[in-house]
């Protein structure tokens, strides 16, 4: 293959809704291998009971999108919301005042979506959407979400996103997308994909008959940072996603790993052992200029930024076993910041700052923990047992993660406080690696 | 480090070992599979076809890299869990690849570095080049100019037996020479 060539592969969809418990959302591609799955797992006590009612089509609008099925999706898999099924549905407004709230408040909801969907005259469709509160009868949110005929999918996530954060009070992250690697089996090809937030719309970035590991998302979202082992060589690339150009910035002798955007993107965190072992280094991706940040004779690697650029945390084994520790970002001293456990890598901060996610051995286990930014606080995420490649949602409610599921590999997002987790896998070959993007402003 | 003379009696010794006899054979850490397992995993590094010959040119006297009679044959060496030590067995095979290296014109290498699936990517990328380095770096010692040998690690991406358990780890837990 031509390793600069973008591949895109375009997504056909049709959603379905299942019961209270569990809920399933198919992704169906033009080929059975690249069927994508989410799967909400677990209960969803304490979820609040919404309603999004099928949106009116009016003035001849045919869009291919069910929004209203997107948008429950998307509450649904927020572990927050319970959405009603349509079957329980007595009657189906689509504006405001054809809503007879005490109908709704006989449902037992808590709020209420309606909206419809119009067509434009210069092509594409404005979505008009109103958010009730059935308690009261008010009206709390009122909004049009323009989309062209392609995007609909992208606009019921916005939707979503605003009903999210109106009710809340936090951004939602429906309307991002997710990074991650594919894999056809052992020795298979290998692809980096980015796929919607629900799994849908999954695209090609680069593949290879050779492992790619560890995307990165640049602060923008508009370009990706991995390691590719094309050509039999270990290489680090920045690859911008619209035009699918890409440079390699580094390919040193040894390892060239665990790329990392600094909060600004105007720098590039790295593991090098160029220098006969693996330190931290960051590289200037104007200038170039490349700086030593750390220097032991120990592993130093898996690089992540403090969300204000002040420092970053990275993985070392320089006290004997991993252990995560914390350096400036001008270099110095490292402070060890984990102690508890013989096993602790791959850290990284949450969006505010004050959390930290890693990968943790306990009883031959590896599981997901969450920590305060000082490695006190900890508590278990996930329950698996070759658990890794953590981070956080760019709103910082969820944690994502890929984890095994009957012996393949699957991702998985769980919710930092409470609620539903859910699962995100192929029919075919393995998920791993995954990578949130930021917001998309 | 700095190369050191290789010690004429290991030079003999390997020059005898080149004609084919037999030698100790190099086995990965307790618990593990059987040799023929391991001869299985031994990677083909000949890059010759694997067709049916249809010329009748004079066969190339065969390399003792690609000769299963020969010790040369072998060029994996396995480590135990979270360590790049090289155990004994291990170091005896390098010594013979060192003095194939060193005795060869032309002859060079790529020290490849594995680990298992356990721990986190980035860890075991760095642990997979770590075990590379130490191979190198004994092969340097015995002799072999640095020129002549390159590293690479694939940490876990790369497992010779992909599947779970003590036995797969064993035998992904490894540094190949690929010629």
């Amino acid at each position: 293959m031509h390793p600069d060539t973008m591949r895109a592969h375009t997504m056909r969809s049709s959603a379905i809704l299942a019961t209270l418990f569990s809920l399933l959302l198919c992704a169906l591609a033009g080929n059975a291998a690249a069927k994508l799955t989410i799967e909400i797992t677990g209960g969803v006590e304490g979820a609040q009971p919404i309603a999004v009612v099928p949106f009116g089509n009016v003035d001849g609008a045919k869009p291919d999108v069910d929004i209203a099925a997107v948008v429950g999706a998307d509450l649904a898999r927020s572990g927050k919301f319970k959405p009603m099924p349509r079957r329980e549905m007595l009657m189906t407004p689509h504006r405001e005042e054809d809503v007879d709230i005490r109908e709704w408040q006989l449902l037992a909801m808590n709020s209420l979506v309606v909206g419809e969907v119009s067509p434009k005259t210069s092509g594409g469709y404005d979505i008009r959407f109103e958010l009730i509160d059935v308690f009261s009868g008010k009206k709390l949110l009122a909004g049009t979400v323009s989309s062209t005929t392609k995007g609909l999918r992208n606009a019921a996530h916005r939707i979503a996103d605003k009903v999210y954060e109106d009710l809340t009070g936090e951004p939602g992250v429906f309307a991002t997308r997710i990074a991650y690697v594919t894999s056809a089996g052992a020795a298979g090809r290998v692809a980096l994909r980015v796929a919607d937030s629900d799994g849908y719309n999954a695209q090609t970035i680069v593949d290879s008959a050779e492992p790619i590991m560890a995307p990165a998302w640049s602060p923008e979202g508009n370009r990706l940072a991995y390691v590719s082992f094309e050509g039999r060589q270990s290489a680090i690339y920045v690859q911008d996603l619209s035009s699918g150009r890409r440079e390699r910035v580094a390919s040193y002798q040894g390892i060239n790993g665990s790329p990392a955007f600094s909060p600004d993107g105007s720098k590039l965190a790295m593991s090098l052992s160029k220098g006969g072992n693996a330190d931290i280094y960051v590289l200037d991706l104007a200038t170039r200029q490349l700086i030593q940040l750390t220097d032991h004779y120990a592993i130093d690697t898996e690089p992540a930024w403090a969300p204000n650029g002040s420092n970053l945390v990275f993985t070392s084994d320089r006290g004997g076993k991993p252990q995560i520790y914390r350096v400036g970002a001008a270099g110095g001293p490292a402070q060890r910041v984990t102690f508890q456990g013989d096993y602790n890598a791959d850290a990284s901060y949450s969006p505010d700052g004050n959390a930290l996610t890693m990968v943790t051995r306990e009883g031959g286990r590896f599981r997901v923990v969450m920590t305060d930014a000082n490695g006190d606080s900890r508590r278990y995420i996930s329950s698996g047992s070759l658990d890794e490649s953590p981070s956080f949602a760019p709103n910082g409610n969820m944690i994502i993660y890929a984890t095994q599921n009957n012996g393949r590999g699957v991702l998985a997002a769980t919710p930092v406080s409470s609620g539903a987790s859910h699962r995100l896998s192929r029919d075919a070959g393995e998920v791993r690696e995954p990578a949130w993007s930021p917001l998309f402003r | 480090m700095t190369p050191r003379p290789i010690p004429a009696a290991g030079l003999m010794l390997a020059a005898t070992l080149f004609a084919g006899c037999a030698s100790t054979q190099p086995s990965p850490p307790t618990g593990s599979p059987s040799a023929a397992e391991l001869d299985a995993m031994t990677p083909n590094t000949s890059g010759a076809p694997q067709g049916v010959a249809i010329d009748f040119e004079p066969a190339k006297p065969l390399s003792p890299l690609d000769d299963p009679n020969n010790p040369l044959y072998k060029k994996v060496i396995y480590f135990d869990y979270d360590t790049a030590e090289i155990p004994p067995d291990g170091a005896d095979l390098l010594k013979l690849h060192a003095g194939y290296l060193y005795n060869t014109p032309g002859a060079s290498v790529t020290v490849e570095g594995h680990t298992d699936e356990r721990g986190t990517r980035g860890y075991n990328l760095a642990l997979g080049d770590r075990r590379a380095d130490t191979v190198q770096r004994f092969l340097v010692a015995e002799g072999v100019p640095p020129a002549k040998l390159s590293r690479l690690s694939y940490g876990e991406e790369r497992p010779a037996a992909p599947a779970s358990g003590e036995r797969a780890w064993a035998l992904n837990r490894r540094v190949e020479l690929v010629y």
